[in-house]
């Protein structure tokens, strides 16, 4: 990979991607026809409701789809290289090294028995090539870099001994220690407490910026998105809904869906779990209905989405899957979604 | 540290009573020593002598204290059936038993847990579904059946392997081995197997559990997220994890295998402990059951304690207060 040449492209860019589980009761479909790009040094907020696909999404483009979880159509791309059809062994090479990845829950991310310094210099060691000394320099300065103060002192230490928020800064230091131009943050503050959450966003977002880090963060908090995402993609039953620029999506949402999510936020709220003026819930995965997957909750389903599935639509600065947009239809976007 | 292992001796301590007490139980209870020391033709008199001698005319708690008090010297009185002093009788088969211990024990590590860590990682293959059958094969059959079937394959049929004894022994100091002769050793082959089979099975599966468990986990998973390699990770990181709860339950079953050693060592005619222990049950010769019974009482504290330490170094979230200047 010609390293030195100006990044032009975009550094991800899934299509079409489709996530296939075969089960006892036939092959169940979480993925349909994903796609969104990212930009370098872009971070893009992923929202939805619990069992949209997110963290799917995340699982797919880093190669670690839990079995029998498999991709059974479309294609990811990093810089360009094709990396959905790689063999374990070069996707190996490309995790940690390439796309960082920040999981959810740092009290069980970390390996317990491993001093917190030791799985820093393992991980910089399995892509970078370092000599012993180099790397447990380097683990030193990664752990200042993420704000542990003694670093020095700390890297020594096992997770256990670090509490929650430390950990999750020890996390986010694995995930950037190779220098990756892609990170997966998925839920990164869920599972902390609300006091400490905005602390490890900025630092995440400091980080990003700096080394220049194209970010998919996944997350629940639209406080976090208006704040953090450049750009936002809403999914729903496995599908994106819309995607477009933050401002955009939260400010003036196209889809009947995101603006039911956008509605729907209480300002401290963390897991989006009914949404006002909407009624019902998602369906399962074995039970989406034809045409769009929303229409059962659609206060502005009309014919065609009961027949047709629609495509992302140029509507405005975003792109919304929803029929409204499509001058052909019979029905079109009532004002309030149109000028939001 | 030194507070740790003092609490856990301290802890002991009730469990090492009951069982002086269960032992002396048997003094008091079972057989009457008096008739069977004196045999057939006695007088009154001394049959009343004796029981002061023995101490058996005294109240039932300064017995046992008295009882308690000898053992803790070791001294545990003349065997009945022998007459000689049943430390010494015990201190002679003591290595037999010893020697036997470990290398089942040996057998049942060294092949149990890279079996149990194979079938964990290669859950389908055709070659963990063989082991299983064979482990399966392992845990049901039972000891002496074991011994049997390897007497008659290695033994009566092919030859190669002694069915009884220990082989030629070499004596260091008070210790007799049968590590350095190759005689020694070769008897120690079908012993050592037919006693750590049952063990080795178990391990086997809990290594294989365990594994399984462990490599579901999220830092596994984000193990393999940083992109380390699937050796540094299942050689690594998961099997380190697994081997926390397997050292205490192997532990544990290396008491069991000096304890169970009685079945193996009956098998082969192996001048153990066990055999030692059989043959007093048949003569009901009290003392020797009792030291027996206190012997492998404290064996297993004694594990408990090793096993409790071993986990302790194993695991830093039971190390606390650990210094930032390093070390342990
Ligand atoms: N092993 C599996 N077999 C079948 N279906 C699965 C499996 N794992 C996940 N799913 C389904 O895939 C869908 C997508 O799940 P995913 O975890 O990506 O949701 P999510 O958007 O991350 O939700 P949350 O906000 O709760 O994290 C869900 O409907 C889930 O039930
Ligand atoms: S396509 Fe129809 S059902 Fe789907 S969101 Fe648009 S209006 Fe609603
Ligand atoms: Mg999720």
């Amino acid at each position: 990979m010609p390293a030195a040449a100006p990044i032009t492209g975009p550094v991800l860019s899934v299509r079409d991607l489709r996530v296939q589980f075969p089960t006892r009761r036939g092959v169940l479909t979480a993925l349909d026809g994903v796609s969104f790009d990212i930009a370098p040094g872009e971070v893009l907020g992923v929202v939805g409701e619990s069992g949209a696909g997110k963290s799917m999404t995340g699982a797919a483009i880093i190669g670690l789809l839990e079995p029998p979880g498999r991709i059974a159509g479309g294609e990811i791309r990093l810089q360009g290289e094709r990396i959905d059809t790689l063999p374990q062994d070069r996707l190996r090479r490309i995790r940690g090294r390439q796309i960082g990845a920040i999981f959810q829950d740092p009290l069980t991310t970390l390996n317990p028995l491993y001093t917190v310094g030791r799985q820093l210099i393992e991980t910089m060691q399995a892509h970078l090539g370092l000599s012993d000394r180099e790397a447990r320099q380097r683990a030193i300065g990664w752990l200042e870099m993420v704000g542990i103060p003694a670093a020095a002192q700390r890297v020594d230490s096992y997770p256990h001994e670090f509490s929650g928020g430390m950990r999750q800064r020890v996390v986010i230091s694995l995930a950037l220690c190779a220098e990756p131009i892609l990170v997966v943050a998925d839920e990164p503050t869920t599972a902390l407490d609300v006091s400490i959450q905005a602390q490890i966003i900025a630092l995440l977002k400091r980080l990003a910026r700096e080394k220049g880090t194209a970010m998919m963060l996944v997350t629940h908090d639209m406080g976090v998105i208006a704040e953090t995402a450049d750009r936002v993609a809403v999914m729903y039953a496995g599908r994106v809904a819309e995607i477009g620029p933050v401002r955009a999506v939260v400010k003036a949402p196209k889809h009947p869906y995101s603006a039911g999510l956008m509605a729907s936020i209480p300002p401290l709220d963390r897991k989006v779990a009914h949404l006002s003026g909407i009624e019902g819930a998602m369906p399962r995965l074995s039970a989406i209905p034809p045409g769009c997957a929303f229409n059962p909750r659609c206060p502005h389903v009309f014919d065609r989405c009961r027949h047709e599935r629609p495509e992302l639509i140029e509507t405005g600065s975003t792109r919304a899957a929803c029929w409204l947009y499509d001058p052909a239809s019979e029905k079109q976007a009532p004002e309030l979604l149109r000028h939001g | 540290m030194a507070a740790f292992i003092l609490s856990r001796i301290l802890q002991a301590i009730p469990v090492m009573l009951v069982v002086a007490l269960f032992s002396f139980a048997m003094f008091a209870y079972v057989g009457d020593p008096v008739a069977i020391m004196l045999g057939q033709d006695f007088t009154e008199a001394q049959r009343v002598q004796l029981v002061h001698d023995l101490g058996l005319d005294q109240p039932f708690f300064v017995q046992f204290a008295t009882f308690v008090g000898h053992a803790l010297q070791g001294d545990f009185g003349l065997s009945y059936r022998l007459s000689r002093p049943v430390a010494e009788l015990i201190a002679e088969r003591a290595p037999a038993t010893l020697e036997l211990a470990f290398c089942a024990a040996l057998v049942a590590l060294l092949v149990g847990v890279p079996m149990g860590v194979y079938t964990g990682l290669y859950r389908n293959s055709w070659l963990s579904r063989a082991f299983l059958t064979f482990s399966l094969i392992g845990v049901s059959l039972p000891t002496f059946l074991i011994g049997i079937l390897l007497i008659l394959v290695f033994s009566v049929w092919l030859g190669w392997l002694p069915s009884f004894g220990r082989g030629d022994v070499v004596q260091l100091g008070w210790w007799s081995t049968g590590l350095l002769t190759l005689s020694g050793l070769k008897a120690l082959i079908l012993p050592s197997i037919t006693l750590g089979m049952f063990q080795l099975t178990l391990i086997m599966r809990l290594v294989r559990a365990e594994m399984l468990e462990v490599l579901r986990t999220d830092y596994i998973k984000f193990a393999r997220a940083r992109g380390l390699s699937n050796r540094a990770i299942n050689f690594g990181h998961a099997l380190k994890n697994t081997l926390v709860p397997v050292i205490t339950i192997a532990g544990l079953q290396l008491g069991g295998i000096i304890a169970f050693a009685i079945v193996t060592e009956t098998v082969f005619q192996w001048p153990g402990m066990g055999l030692l222990f059989i043959q007093s049950v048949g003569a009901a010769d009290i003392p020797v059951m009792a030291a027996y019974l206190l012997l492998i009482a404290l064996v297993f504290v004694t594990i408990n304690l090793v096993v409790d330490l071993l986990y302790y170094l194993v695991d830093p979230r039971l190390r606390i207060g650990r210094g930032a200047a390093g070390g342990h």
